[in-house]
């Protein structure tokens, strides 16, 4: 859903070496960096922004014993309890047979559970449509956005990022999250749209 | 920026030629965005031609009943197991690259993971056609999957092979889409805001599911592809572990052995590579790649046939050892003796050329020179396909057509046009996949060659050697010499 209209501050870096030490300052002054868009992933950067580590791991351990006990439980509720097979007169609990259904599900339930948490997490859909600062962001632009709020002056952060090496900056209005929306159309803001 | 501020002038680099981030997106992106190619539609038409004469057996097939294959009650796995088997396999190689290499931390991967998991897919794809036609009234195919019927209800067999294989292939195939999914929505984001016409902006935007590159998404991202990379490790390994219980388990002479399970897995992975050899040289000649899929990459791969090839040669001579003599057993040794060792037995020719193909051809790659050489490199790829292929018919056929009761000995199989129709339709579907893939699809992962590229690229590198020579003496002369 679409996080209300706001004004930002955009910088774009060419270099990942001058945007680290660029992040830094931007948070020792006191500004509020609303995100920082990057073509690869750039190691140890959330660290530099200040970012939780994700617990995305945490979830997809969650989902995997999800797995190995949906398996195990109904295999032996099957073969105990609801319909015992005689197999050659073996146990109708047979473990080690069942190893290889309930490690296979233990994968299927933790590779699926993460990858729907990931885009349910990253806000990713098809049809899904955000702002974005700038289009070279996922070509080789390392493109810091700024928060204004009221009292931000915006040419003192314009100033700052200029010394701090971006390449180019400009102020966007933009709003934040996402909408149901297709790329080949221009994106309207809220406000401009009729009946806002 | 990487962990490591330069790495090893001793490495080559792998990414050549000079680059930065800009033109790595040329280059990668710019032949989806110009018209295909005579020799693409060419190609393209042929594999799809393929697959309707694969269409039209598997049409033979399901009207007039199995019996459109020359199968019989002796020999009841025939072409098609061995190729449900073969197909498998080959998909292992881009589970390798993408997981276990990512786990072991191979720089060198990044040129080739996408089109070796993009190559898994297709791969698996292709074989799940082989045992779900193979049913006969494939109408009934859902029967395999534990659901509350109306039989009772009655399930499935849990302790069943090859019920362990459904669940195997499906989960495979699953996790194999989306970590290579997941891999590619930056690409196809790149894709989208490079795009200049309307199609492309659409489809490519609903491709990327509306990916920003975002700093916390990738934080999501690396963790995500971490994880698939654990869970896929172990998942490649029990996937081809699973088809081998399917011989393995049964008590036929030739199958019942123990040493399948490591066996298969190396076998899938030789034969893997060599797909992914065969392939990837023709897409670097014609997609002009050859900057990112470098001979070092080449030449890492074809490493990787020698260890495994070695180690598939290593467990058919401790198979041939353990079944034509240790075992002692009168069948298993008739097997291995007369079946396939005895090169003028009715399939002896099948076990020899195998044993050609896939021990003694990969050695050839203990040279550093044949190693690095295209020509030598691409005609070894078909044979070891060939030989693998081999492989599969020879462990099925070969311990099947003399059965215990001398008089329903099948001495003769030869397959029929439908069955060997059916097989070039999956190569036709294979193909057809594959060139769309290639023409639509960001072939090489790019925002993970750019993460390599300022350690790795040619030219960073080149500008390294200062740093590096000013650092091992600064370290030689505080370290070293104050230690002494």
């Amino acid at each position: 859903m679409a996080g209300g209209i706001k004004k930002f501050v955009v910088g774009s870096f060419d270099d990942e070496a001058v945007l680290f030490p660029a992040v830094k300052n931007v948070r020792k002054a006191g500004y509020k960096i609303h995100d920082v868009y990057t073509p690869f992933p750039v190691h140890g950067l959330d660290h530099a922004m200040g970012i939780r580590e994700t617990s995305l791991h945490t979830a997809g351990f969650i989902y995997a014993i999800t797995g190995t006990t949906t398996a195990l439980t109904f295999i032996s509720w099957v073969f105990t309890k609801d319909w015992p097979l005689n197999i050659g007169g073996k146990p109708h609990f047979a473990l080690p047979a069942w190893i290889p259904i309930t490690f296979e599900l233990t994968v299927l339930f933790s590779a699926v559970g993460m990858v729907l948490t990931f885009c349910y997490l990253c806000n990713l859909a098809p049809f899904v449509k955000k702002h974005h600062f700038h289009p070279r962001a996922t070509d080789d632009l390392f493109v810091m956005a700024i928060e204004c709020s009221d009292k931000t002056d915006d040419n003192e952060v314009q100033n700052f990022l200029q010394n701090a090496g971006a390449k180019e900056i400009n102020v966007q209005v933009a709003e934040t999250g996402w909408w149901i929306g297709r790329y080949d159309k221009e994106q309207k803001l809220y406000r401009d749209e009729p009946g806002y | 920026m990487s962990l490591l501020k330069y790495e090893s002038q001793q490495r080559e680099p792998l990414v050549d030629g000079d680059k930065n981030y800009h033109q790595v997106t040329e280059d990668i992106i710019g032949p989806i965005e110009l018209k295909p190619t005579r020799l693409w539609y060419i190609g393209f038409w042929i594999s799809v031609a393929l697959l309707l004469f694969g269409v039209y057996s598997i049409y033979r097939e399901v009207t007039y009943g199995i019996g459109q294959w020359n199968l019989n009650k002796t020999i009841g796995w025939g072409w098609d197991i061995t190729n449900f088997v073969w197909w498998v396999g080959i998909g292992h190689a881009g589970t390798l690259i993408s997981a276990i290499l990512l786990l072991f931390r191979q720089g060198w991967r990044t040129g080739v993971n996408r089109a070796a998991e993009a190559m898994t897919i297709f791969a698996v794809m292709c074989a799940g056609q082989f045992p779900i036609w193979h049913m006969g009234r494939v109408w009934m195919a859902f029967f395999v999957l534990p659901y509350a019927n109306t039989r009772g209800p009655l399930w499935v067999n849990f302790n069943s092979p090859l019920l362990w294989d459904v669940f195997a292939i499906s989960t495979y195939f699953t996790v194999s889409l989306l970590f290579w999914y997941s891999g590619l929505l930056p690409d196809f984001a790149t894709v989208r805001d490079r795009a200049k016409t309307k199609l492309r902006k659409l489809l490519y935007g609903i491709a990327a599911f509306g990916w920003t590159g975002s700093t916390k998404h990738w934080q999501r991202h690396e963790s995500l592809s971490l994880v698939l990379a654990g869970l896929s490790t172990p998942l490649v390994l029990s996937v081809h572990t699973i088809v081998s219980f399917d011989f393995a388990t049964s008590v036929i002479p030739g199958w019942h052995t123990t040493i399948f399970p490591p066996y298969f897995v190396a076998g899938a992975i030789f034969s893997g590579f060599a797909m992914v050899q065969t392939l990837l040289i023709v897409v670097r000649k014609v997609m002009n790649l050859q900057d990112y899929i470098t001979m070092g990459h080449i030449e890492a791969m074809n490493k990787v046939i020698v260890l495994t090839g070695s180690i598939v040669g290593c467990a058919y001579l401790t198979e041939l050892f353990i079944g034509a003599y240790y075992s002692q057993n009168l069948y298993e040794m008739y097997v291995f003796q007369e079946n396939r060792a005895n090169i003028f037995s009715p399939y002896g020719w099948s076990y020899w050329l195998m044993m050609f193909c896939n021990v003694v051809s990969p050695q050839l790659f203990w040279s550093r020179k044949l190693r690095r050489n295209i020509a030598v490199t691409f005609f070894m790829s078909i044979i070891v396909n060939i030989g693998m292929w081999y492989e599969r018919f020879v462990i099925i056929v070969t311990s099947v057509y003399r059965d215990f009761l001398p008089s329903s000995w099948s001495t003769y199989y030869s397959p029929s046009i439908y069955e060997i129709g059916f097989y070039l339709g999956t190569f036709g579907l294979f193909f057809t996949c594959f060139f769309l893939f290639a023409k639509y699809f960001p072939v090489i992962a790019l925002a993970e060659i750019k993460s390599i590229l300022k350690t790795s690229g040619e030219n960073y590198k080149a500008k390294m050697t200062d740093i590096e020579r000013a650092d091992a003496e600064k370290f030689y002369i505080e370290e070293v010499e104050h230690a002494h």
